[in-house]
């Protein structure tokens, strides 16, 4: 299972980069969610894997590790606010500049929709 | 008595507040609370007078980060007295005289402050008890000095000579910083009593050359010494009372004095002889040969003032007990001199609009009162008998007979010494034949006339004390001097006279040769004056501003290469470094297998993870159909989620799911403004560079994820899971580490949720209008915005979810939920009747101030830490207790349960402040034609 999750974080991480290296502003959007999804379940697991625990107490024989995913949590929330952040510029920018391009310097080859 | 050293320094600081607060005061008034302080100064200091005359030192000291050494001393000693002296009696007459010189147009209170500024800053350094905030005192002489050139800011020349002036002297100032710190470690303290008395010591650590050359860097950069003389000429272009106060008699003199100051403690060896003798022969002969050239008279003064301080630098150097006494003696005569040269250079330049010596000749027909001060001054500094400047003169050269320095060759040192007294005499007859005889003005703007009455009384004070001093001088300044001498150098100097006859000796056959060879030197002055135009000079001031054009150029280019402007660039030159960073270390492992236990592979997990990496490919696959691309990303969201349960972490699933939701409704909204496609437009190469980077990420991260599984390691994880129900009283110890341990972390992070929120809202209002009628394939929006079906079942799933998210944030002590869950459930649930019915309807239905929400929900969670200061305890610590309550049976009160509710409301209000506003302007700017296509 460790490998399974492993290559998983690795392939999010890679799709995450390549939305990030492309040119318009929703696919770097796309990129940072994506991102973020690689990096919190990264945190998670550094706990370790464990099946039918979690961490409250008396529930169960053994428990999960409480931090990571106490790290993880506010991370998600703390990870909307920034995406929603970065959709409002994109939106500002696109309104107020006409077009989605993350970089100023093409003029060649700007375009809208 | 030394309680009132703080004072001495507050007054100034007292007198620019006023100054700078009521600045529609006349000038006269402004010019009386200016002379407040160096008045209150003195008076202050006067009572002191007879202990310190008898040796006392006052000390007065409060701790300020004693962890660095850092306390806030202040100490006055003899020495510190002459200077204090020296700093408020010539602040007072130039303060004086700046009144009638400074124009109507000329802001009064700005030159005013700057210069009390500088006042407070010199008395900081003379006062101060440790040598840290010495330093400080000492930068900000600097920056006074800085703002005092520059303050004809129009003028370029102002510009350009502060900002050399302080490039020079704070660049000095960083030497000396690092000088101090190293003299302070080495000594063991940095208060200055210890270091005075650790002499033997500092000289003897192997840091000692480091330690001095730095300390003589600052002192020679702030004193002009030679080869930071070129500094001083350029700082000229500032108003004449400036240069009398500053590049005169006191922050040139700063250097000195921290020579003086540290001498017991730095000064005795032959590194000591040989650095600061040398600087001060070199400074005191280029200082007098320049000085004959200047046509400007402020010009002349000031490489006259060069060469006068690398006199009292050589004196220093020279290493003697008595060659310190005449040093401290030179500096209190070329102060007074120097001073009212300066002051007479500002009458001459207010009264004929020029300073060019080749333009104003024959004055004394003109300003005989001016004329006849100016000229004892002028004698003064040519060391002419019966005047200050001799005295000192004198004990110059009795000093350089008496010294060894050069070895066999120490012979060439008075010899050198009457040369540097030609050429001092021959400037100084020109000061007086160039500008006051030599026939008529040529050229002026306008007659000549004495300056206002009261103008000329600085002057006056100043040229008493050159004929007073010169005459009387030990009734005058022996005492002072012979403290000043003793507190410099820690035990009394051997006997000396201040006579004014020694009789028929060499030093006097020196001074009578440099006189008759200066005045014949000036008289032949047109053959020197033409050997002199055969160099070919540049000004120092052109060379330093091409340097700063070439360093300015370079910093752009610099950037332009580092910084290109593009978004993609950045990104893959931080990713690559990431990549490498972290996949060295890779490299050196043999193995990524470590010793835990595998979980074993259960075949719904392995579902769960090929849908989610088969959706994130499919995201990228199809980015450029955004919504297709959109709903990619969520179906990943939502393995996550599912992945988090099966994991054991039900919290973080019902978190990333209600934040999934949210993203889906943001991305959408997004989709709105934003084109719905991409076009095609990587380059094939493009598109292998990303890929082999994006590749790299995934094989680092991947390898370090498993690398990461696959290894125990200790965590600090048991103590929470063994302190959650006793310490936090809850059982979910997600919650109890969000809410409890680490409460502040929480805090922190609601804060930003409530910031981020805030910065959108700000960025969304006055956005420019831009109406999309209609998607990417020209079929407009749907005719039925609010469709009945939707509207009836979010109505009715409105108060089910509401339920729910008060059963989740109650129950999220002791079980999966808590403030962040509920808070989103209410979110979303809100949201979904903003989707299924608009904004119109749901306004006056919920009539709730976002922000408000927000900001409350942070002030709770504020509150309920700072509840347990009023217990004594730090803040955020918890409390919790079981009651007992009828009917209810037990139940358990913890306060953690209030800063839930700030973490709730916190975020029910970011969310909706994000969202609700977002899809406001979707609303605002409705296409105009609905039902048109």
């Amino acid at each position: 299972m460790e490998l399974l999750i492993a290559i998983a974080i690795g392939l999010l991480t890679g799709c995450g980069v390549l939305l990030i290296l492309r040119g318009r502003t929703f696919a770097v959007m796309l990129g940072l969610t994506m991102l973020s999804y690689a990096v919190n379940l990264f945190i998670f697991v550094s706990g370790g894997l464990t099946a039918g625990a979690g961490a409250v107490l008396g529930a169960s024989e053994q428990y999960a590790d409480p931090l990571p995913q106490a790290l993880v949590l506010t991370a998600i929330v703390i990870g909307f606010a920034m995406t929603a952040f970065l959709v409002v510029l994109a939106i500002r920018a696109r309104a107020e500049l006409g077009h989605d391009e993350v970089d100023l310097q093409k003029p060649n080859t700007r375009g809208g929709a | 008595m030394a309680l009132l050293l703080p004072w001495i320094l507050s007054i100034p600081l007292f007198s620019i507040v006023i100054l700078l607060l009521f600045r529609q005061l006349s000038r006269n008034q402004q010019t009386l609370i200016a002379l407040l302080a160096p008045i209150a100064g003195l008076l202050l200091l006067a009572p002191m007078i007879p202990d310190l005359l008898q040796g006392a030192v006052f000390q007065q000291q409060w701790q300020w980060l004693p962890v660095l050494g850092l306390q806030w001393t202040f100490r006055l000693d003899a020495l510190a007295l002459l200077f204090s002296f020296l700093i408020f009696g010539i602040g007072l007459l130039v303060i004086f005289y700046a009144r009638y010189y400074l124009s109507a147009s000329d802001p009064m209170p700005r030159f005013y402050a700057s210069l009390l500024l500088f006042m407070l800053a010199m008395l900081g350094i003379v006062l101060s008890g440790n040598v840290l905030q010495l330093w400080m005192f000492w930068e900000l002489t600097s920056i006074s000095s800085f703002l005092l050139i520059s303050y004809w800011s129009h003028r370029s020349d102002a510009r350009k000579g502060a900002r050399l002036a302080l490039t020079v002297t704070a660049a000095g100032g960083l030497a000396l910083l690092v000088g101090l710190i190293l003299l302070g470690q080495v000594a063991g303290s940095y208060q200055l009593d210890v270091i005075l008395s650790k002499g033997p010591q500092i000289i003897a650590d192997a840091q000692y050359p480091l330690i001095l050359v730095l300390i003589l860097l600052g002192a020679f950069t702030k004193s002009a010494q030679f080869p930071f003389h070129f500094w001083l000429p350029n700082a000229m272009a500032a108003p004449t009372p400036v240069s009398a106060y500053l590049h005169s008699a006191t922050m040139v003199k700063a250097g000195i004095f921290l020579l003086i100051r540290l001498y017991p403690a730095i000064a005795g060896t032959d590194l000591w002889f040989s650095l600061v003798s040398l600087a001060g022969l070199l400074t005191l002969l280029t200082g007098a040969y320049f000085a004959l050239f200047q046509h400007d008279i402020k010009g002349l003064l000031a490489y006259s003032t060069i060469s006068h301080l690398g006199l009292i630098t050589l004196l220093l150097g020279l290493d003697t007990d008595l060659a310190t006494v005449a040093a401290i003696f030179h500096i209190i005569n070329h102060a007074v001199f120097k001073a009212s040269l300066f002051m007479a250079a500002g009458i001459i330049d207010h009264e004929t609009g020029s300073r060019d010596m080749r333009k104003i000749n024959g004055l004394w027909h003109f300003m005989p009162v001016t004329a006849s001060l100016a000229m004892v001054a002028a004698a003064s500094m040519a060391g002419v008998p019966l005047l200050n400047g001799f005295l000192s003169k004198e004990m110059f050269f009795s000093q350089t007979l008496h010294q060894s320095v050069l070895g066999a060759l120490s012979w060439l040192l008075p010899l050198l010494a009457t040369l540097a007294a030609v050429f001092s005499v021959a400037y100084s007859a020109r000061f007086i034949h160039d500008v006051f005889f030599n026939g008529k003005p040529i050229g002026l703007d306008k007659i000549p006339h004495e300056p206002p009455r009261y103008m000329r009384v600085p002057m006056e004070v100043l040229v008493a004390l050159c004929i007073g001093v010169g005459v009387f001088p030990q009734w005058l300044v022996g005492d002072i001097l012979l403290a000043a001498s003793t507190a410099a150098l820690q035990q009394t100097p051997p006997a000396y006279s201040l006579a004014l006859w020694h009789g028929l000796n060499l030093p006097l056959l020196m001074s009578v040769v440099a006189f008759v060879a200066g005045i014949v030197l000036y008289i032949n002055r047109k053959e020197l004056f033409l050997f002199q135009a055969g160099f070919q000079s540049t000004l120092a001031i052109h060379r330093f501003e091409g340097q700063v054009q070439r360093l300015v150029q370079r910093c752009r280019q610099f950037s332009q290469w580092a910084e290109p402007g593009r978004l993609q660039w950045y990104i893959a030159a931080m990713l690559w470094a990431t990549v490498l960073l972290a996949g060295y270390p890779l490299l050196q492992l043999n193995s990524l297998q470590g010793e835990r236990g595998l979980l074993p592979t259960d075949w719904f997990s392995a579902v769960l993870v090929v849908i989610m990496v088969l959706a994130a490919m499919a995201t990228v696959i199809w980015q450029r159909q955004r919504l297709l691309a959109l709903i990619m990303i969520s179906v990943v969201g939502l393995m996550l989620s599912l992945l988090f349960i099966r994991f054991s972490a039900p919290d973080l699933a019902l978190t990333q799911l209600a934040v999934e939701v949210a993203t889906a409704v943001l991305l959408m909204l997004a989709l709105y403004f934003l084109p719905h496609r991409s076009p095609k437009q990587s380059a094939h190469a493009t598109l292998l560079r990303d890929l082999i980077l994006a590749g790299s990420c995934a094989i680092v991260v991947g390898s370090l994820a498993y690398l990461m599984l696959t290894h125990q390691a200790d965590s600090v994880s048991s103590y929470f899971l063994a302190n959650a129900k006793s310490g936090g009283g809850g059982t979910n110890v997600v919650n109890v580490i969000l809410v409890d341990f680490r409460g502040f972390d929480t805090f922190g992070e609601i804060t930003v949720l409530g910031i981020a929120a805030l910065g959108i809202y700000k960025l969304l209002t006055g956005i420019p209008r831009f109406k999309p009628s209609a998607d990417a394939d020209g079929r407009s929006w749907a005719l039925d915005a609010h469709p009945l079906l939707l509207r009836v079942v979010s109505q009715g799933l409105l108060p089910l979810a509401l339920l729910v998210s008060v059963y989740l944030f109650f129950r999220g002590h002791n079980l999966p939920g808590g403030g962040f869950v509920a808070g989103l459930v209410t979110a979303v649930a809100l949201i979904m009747q903003y989707i299924a019915h608009g904004v119109d309807w749901v306004k006056p239905r919920l009539n709730l101030q976002f922000s408000a929400l927000v900001a409350s929900g942070i002030l709770i969670a504020w509150l309920t830490g700072a509840f347990s200061w009023l217990f004594g305890k730090p803040f955020l610590t918890s409390w919790f207790d079981y009651f007992d309550i009828p009917l209810l049976g037990q139940i358990e009160l913890a306060s953690a349960i209030a800063f839930d509710l700030g973490v709730y409301l916190t975020v029910v209000g970011s969310t909706l402040l994000i969202l609700a506003n977002l899809g406001k302007l979707t609303t605002r700017h409705k296409p105009e034609h609905r039902g048109q296509i």
